[in-house]
């Protein structure tokens, strides 16, 4: 296998800022303050030229052609799943399934895992603060198996209740579904922890990745993770790829997801061999573009050393918390003593569909409602927040900018 | 910064801050939810409509943006005293004003007030905000066996 030499530079937000294209434009006039990371981040002009460079050049199905082209095409794509593999610290590249997403990821394993380990009686456990698409795949799966869906419950502050969590744990719970950084709250959840109580009773467990690639060093075996969802697109690369990571020994003993082409080693009408991993969960043509994306997008952020991108962070999250809590009225939503990359709030008087439209006048994109996570709202009794997200392209000065629009709401709704 | 003044306009930071009719009605004879699950704004409005077909009261509860409690609230007082046949006109009226379908100027004689809402044309991430009420306010009026109404 051949790595490209990875040589880290010194992370420099100005450098970075260069790279990503759509950063540089106007909003309503203004110069766009893109604070919406945690829904999609922006892609670098690596990321845009390789899907280019694909489509303009390489263009061929995987895994089926002899000639040249499907060859090379072939090459790149297995490639995007060494990259991948690497990033995570697999400890074997055919460990990383190609999905449309987390959500399919989720889906995935609900199903497949569903369908062979859980039954009526027994139980999944998920947390009161996952994303919906960690929620609905399991309450479709309890439907379906008579099985029950069982809540990790979380403090005021949003962290995980571990006393609660330990008690829940018993043999009838089948899987454990934890998100590791929470879209809504900023929390870094333990998941370490978590998995090892898990497993001291034979309990595997999937962790969402959705948030936490994009701002924690994520190593799959340290933390001793069964399954690990996450998104091409929260990462800089496209949308409409995603990955599910799975220990080979319990990706093995899963029935397949989908039928289709690649996904079989050899049809009759008699019986159907299915492929080995990981062709057996990579049913039909899939995304080729979006994974070889993908790849590029992971191959730019290692270009920096991770550690200083997320030292960065910290201090962007640090400062606009800090920031927000000196406007009067306003109150943080999610204050764990671990957070990254997400801040949210709620304004006295002001509905957070209202701030969203004002700061968007003033060029600053945040999101504003439940951000699906339904449970989290009725948690804290509100309807929804306001969440500014980063990514390591955002600038300190950007904080101002956010305040400042953030008092003119203050201004209209006096 | 003229922009925002023009959608959030005084009248409608007013209702906002002080809406209007904002009551149950426990006796009312119509009434129906309306959800935006996007945003969380969640309605019901209630009216009791007399036998010649006017309605006699009509109010709502609820939370949500300034923009449907403002909304919620001129609808409201705009409505209370209009027969059903008239109440379904302006309806489909504001609705093609917000929309952007028509030029808010030529409705302006027939909704008065309500006017202050065609600044919404531009921020169509608002409109359903402006329609939620109204559209719950249909939903008890038209529909028989009506589901919780939903702007999305
Ligand atoms: C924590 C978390 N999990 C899962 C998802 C689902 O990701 P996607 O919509 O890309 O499948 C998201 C994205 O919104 C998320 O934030």
């Amino acid at each position: 296998m051949t790595q490209t030499e990875i040589t880290n530079e010194v992370f420099s937000v100005t450098k970075a800022r260069l790279d990503f294209p759509a950063l540089h434009q106007e909003i309503h006039g203004r110069p766009l303050v893109y604070l919406d990371n945690a829904a999609t981040t922006h892609k670098p002009k690596s990321v845009i030229d390789a899907i280019d460079r694909f489509y303009s050049r390489d263009n061929s199905n995987v895994h089926r052609g002899v000639h040249y082209l499907s060859q090379k095409a072939t090459g790149q794509y297995e490639r995007s799943r060494q990259i991948v593999q690497r990033f995570i610290h697999a400890a074997d590249e055919r460990e990383i399934i190609f999905t449309s997403g987390a959500t399919e990821s989720v889906n995935l394993v609900a199903q497949t895992f569903g369908r062979k380990f859980v039954h009526a009686g027994d139980e999944i456990l998920i947390s009161e603060m996952e994303h919906h698409s960690n929620i609905v795949p399991w309450q479709i799966l309890c439907e379906q198996s008579g099985a029950k869906l069982k809540v990790i419950p979380f403090n005021q502050r949003g962290e995980i209740d571990l006393n609660g969590y330990a008690e829940l744990l018993n043999p009838r719970v089948k899987l454990v579904g934890i998100v590791h950084l929470s879209n809504t709250l900023g929390t870094i959840n333990p998941v370490a922890e978590m998995i090892r109580l898990a497993h001291s009773q034979n309990i595997p467990v999937l962790v969402d990745g959705a948030q936490s690639v994009a701002h924690l060093p994520v190593d799959v075996q340290s933390l001793d993770a069964d399954f690990f969802v996450f998104s091409g697109h929260k990462i800089f690369g496209p949308t409409g790829v995603g990955v599910l990571y799975g220990k080979s020994h319990l990706l093995k003993t899963l029935p397949p997801y989908q039928g289709g082409g690649d996904m079989i080693h050899s049809v009759t009408f008699e019986k159907t061999i299915y492929a080995d991993l990981p062709h057996k969960f990579e049913a039909g043509t899939p995304n080729i573009a979006g994974v070889i994306g993908l790849g590029a997008a992971l191959e730019y952020l290692q270009r920096w050393d991770l550690r200083e991108i997320a030292a960065y962070e910290d201090e962007l999250v640090n400062t606009a918390t800090k920031a927000l809590k000196q406007i009067d009225g306003l109150t943080i939503i999610g204050e764990a003593e671990h957070k990254a990359g997400v801040v949210s709030f709620v304004m006295e008087n002001i509905h957070p569909h209202d701030i969203g439209t004002i700061l968007d006048m003033e060029g600053v994109a945040v999101r504003t409602g439940h951000h699906c996570t339904q449970p989290i709202m009725d948690h804290y009794k509100i309807p929804a927040t306001t969440r500014v997200s980063f990514a390591m392209y955002n600038h300190l000065a950007e904080i101002d900018v956010l305040i400042s629009a953030l008092k003119k709401a203050i201004e209209v709704f006096r | 910064m003229s922009e925002i003044r023009e959608l959030y306009q005084e009248l409608i930071l007013d209702h906002n801050r002080n809406p209007r009719n904002f009551k149950k009605l426990p006796d009312a004879n119509h009434s129906s939810e309306g959800f935006n699950p996007l945003c969380g704004d969640h309605y019901h409005i209630y009216m009791n409509v007399d036998e010649n077909s006017v309605i006699e009261e009509i109010t709502f509860d609820g939370s949500g943006c300034a923009i449907s409690k403002s909304s919620a609230s001129l609808m409201t007082s705009f409505l209370k005293g209009k027969t059903v046949a008239e109440a379904v006109h302006f309806f489909d009226l504001f609705h093609d004003v917000v929309m952007g379908k028509i030029d808010p100027e030529s409705a302006e004689d027939e909704l008065g007030k309500l006017s202050v809402f065609a600044g919404v044309r531009e921020f169509p991430a608002r409109v359903k905000c402006a329609s939620l009420a109204w559209h719950t306010m249909k939903a008890a009026l038209v529909e028989e066996n009506k589901p919780v109404v939903s702007t999305e």
